[in-house]
């Protein structure tokens, strides 16, 4: 009976990742097929892009001003909170920056698409649309794919710009620091590899947050109830995923480039 | 097979030797691993209309979702125009599905679009000019009397005019085949008739093929004993004894199809679960 019923949730989950597979390489292949969706795509863009930007603004700024508190006064113990320049830039660009606006994106737009395409299905909208000769997968998928990778990358630049400023308001308002030492240390210890790294992960993010948002819209069952759950879970498993993700690129990185 | 008494209303039966719109040919579907259509086999022939009656839950929409190839058979072979849409690819559906009119049981409007850009939705896939769409979409929502409806949104509508806006975004193309899943079902008995009556005016006037899903008896006989009559832009009974020839019946049961006939077929049928369907 065990057996069974592992058995049962192995099957489960195969078939969840081929359809997830199959949705999300549909979705890529749509990229070069006739008809194009130019401006589906400018419209997600605006609302995924240009809706988050508040959010990713105000978390980036926090999240500089923080980073520079607590490494200051770590840094001070050993002599070296001129160095909280460097350390901010850092972890902003390589870390900080590309997975917390990731999650911000998520939470806000994976859940968004996930209950749009939800809706959709409930009430036979796609149907309607694949009687009416539409592809769904490349006119409501494929748009947003393209829309979130574009956008979560110059979030992240955002981000991370906005992330320094704030370490450097709190470092020389908050803890009277030379402003100009600040800056200088914050680009001038960051290299080649440590910029593409945080600029590779936004790329997947993006990739990461659409495709399951999307997928969890489309597999969407059981009216209102249903919409709910696929809400929740298209959240969960990009915030998990994007994390997942983010190891093994750092990995990946960190073994091609030695830092 | 279909109409006793035809030529009731200029009408004529459908050719059987001309080439059937719709053909289904041993069809079989179930969902997860429980059977809901099994061996289904019928026709439609061109300007005919299928009425396909059966109680709730026995699987009428999902046999009109295998008509438009948006879900495929377990077994079987289903022609439309001629063309094997089981073996096709989805991509290749997509045009098929053009020559298609659907009307969704709850209507299926994009909430999102106002009425104008639902019924022309199509239009706008074909990239046709602004003006073109305007006027078509006008044309089509006009036939449902709703033209002064163009810039609303669905949610603005009452159940039974985001039917009609339904239909009209059903017909805008000018379909060769039209699909009802239960066009009147949730509705009053009043509006129920509108949209009957707009169902027979398509029949009756643009003599497109049809399949109608419906459980509601009434609606299937309203259908089969009246005529659209353009001079008083309404429909009217046939006079005593005549059907409309080109409406007949089909009827499921358990998943299976137990009725395959005209309208007095299905009157005079000693079937009990047909007689007691039908008393």
């Amino acid at each position: 009976m065990a057996l069974e019923t592992i058995d049962a949730a192995a099957k489960r989950g195969v078939l969840a990742l081929q359809d997830y597979v199959v949705l999300s390489a549909r979705a890529l292949g749509d990229l070069f097929r006739r008809p194009f969706y130019r401006e589906d795509i400018f419209m997600q863009a605006d609302i995924i892009g240009v809706g988050s930007l508040p959010i990713v603004i105000l978390t980036g700024f926090f999240l500089g001003g923080v980073l520079a508190l607590q490494s200051a006064s770590t840094l001070q113990q050993f002599g070296a909170a001129a160095f909280t320049g460097q350390l901010v830039s850092f972890s902003m660009i390589k870390e900080i920056g590309p997975v917390v606006t990731a999650l911000m994106v998520s939470g806000r737009n994976a859940s968004g698409m996930a209950s749009e395409l939800g809706s959709m299905i409930v009430t036979e909208q796609i149907d309607a649309m694949r009687a009416l000769g539409t592809d769904p997968l490349k006119k409501l998928v494929m748009p947003r794919i393209v829309a979130t990778v574009v956008m979560l990358f110059f979030l992240v630049i955002i981000s991370d710009a906005v992330g320094i400023c704030g370490g450097g308001f709190v470092s020389v308002l908050m803890l009277g620091q030379d402003a100009s030492q600040y800056l200088h240390l914050s680009y001038q210890s960051l290299e080649f590899p440590d910029i593409l790294q945080g600029l590779v992960k936004p790329v997947f993010f993006g990739f990461i947050i659409a495709t399951i948002g999307c997928y969890y819209g489309m597999k969407t069952r059981g009216g209102t109830q249903g919409v709910g759950r696929s809400t929740t879970q298209a959240v969960v498993w990009s915030s998990i995923l994007i994390i997942v993700c983010d190891f093994m690129v750092s990995r990946f990185m960190i073994g091609i480039f030695g830092r | 097979m279909s109409g006793m008494h035809g030529g009731a209303n200029g009408a004529t039966p459908p050719d059987p030797s001309a080439e059937p719109v719709v053909v289904f040919e041993d069809v079989s579907i179930g969902f997860e691993q429980k059977p809901v259509l099994e061996n289904i086999s019928f026709r439609v022939h061109p300007g005919e209309m299928r009425v396909l009656l059966g109680p709730a839950g026995v699987g009428k929409s999902v046999l009109l979702k295998l008509v438009n190839g948006l879900l495929r058979p377990d077994s079987g072979r289903i022609f439309v125009f001629g063309k094997e849409i089981s073996a096709m690819r989805e991509e290749d559906l997509f045009e098929l599905r053009g020559s298609i009119g659907t009307v969704f049981q709850e209507g299926a409007l994009f909430d999102s679009l106002t009425v104008r850009d639902n019924v022309g939705y199509r239009l706008m896939e074909e990239h046709l000019p602004d003006e073109e769409i305007t006027a078509r979409a006008t044309e089509a929502l006009r036939f449902v009397e709703l033209e002064h409806t163009l810039d609303k949104f669905p949610s603005e509508l009452s159940g039974g005019m985001r039917r009609r806006v339904a239909i009209a975004r059903a017909i805008v193309t000018n379909p060769r085949l039209i699909l009802y899943d239960s066009p009147t079902g949730g509705l009053d008995p009043i509006t129920s008739t509108t949209i009957i009556e707009l169902v027979m005016k398509q029949r009756d006037v643009s003599h497109t093929s049809s399949l109608v899903v419906t459980h509601r008896l009434q609606d299937a006989f309203v259908l089969a004993m009246h005529r659209f009559d353009r001079a008083r832009n309404g429909m009217v009974p046939l006079p005593e004894h005549q059907t409309d020839p080109n409406t007949s019946f089909l009827m499921l049961h358990q998943g299976h199809l137990v009725f395959d006939g005209s309208t007095k077929e299905l009157v005079h049928s000693s079937d009990p679960f047909i007689r007691e369907y039908i008393s």
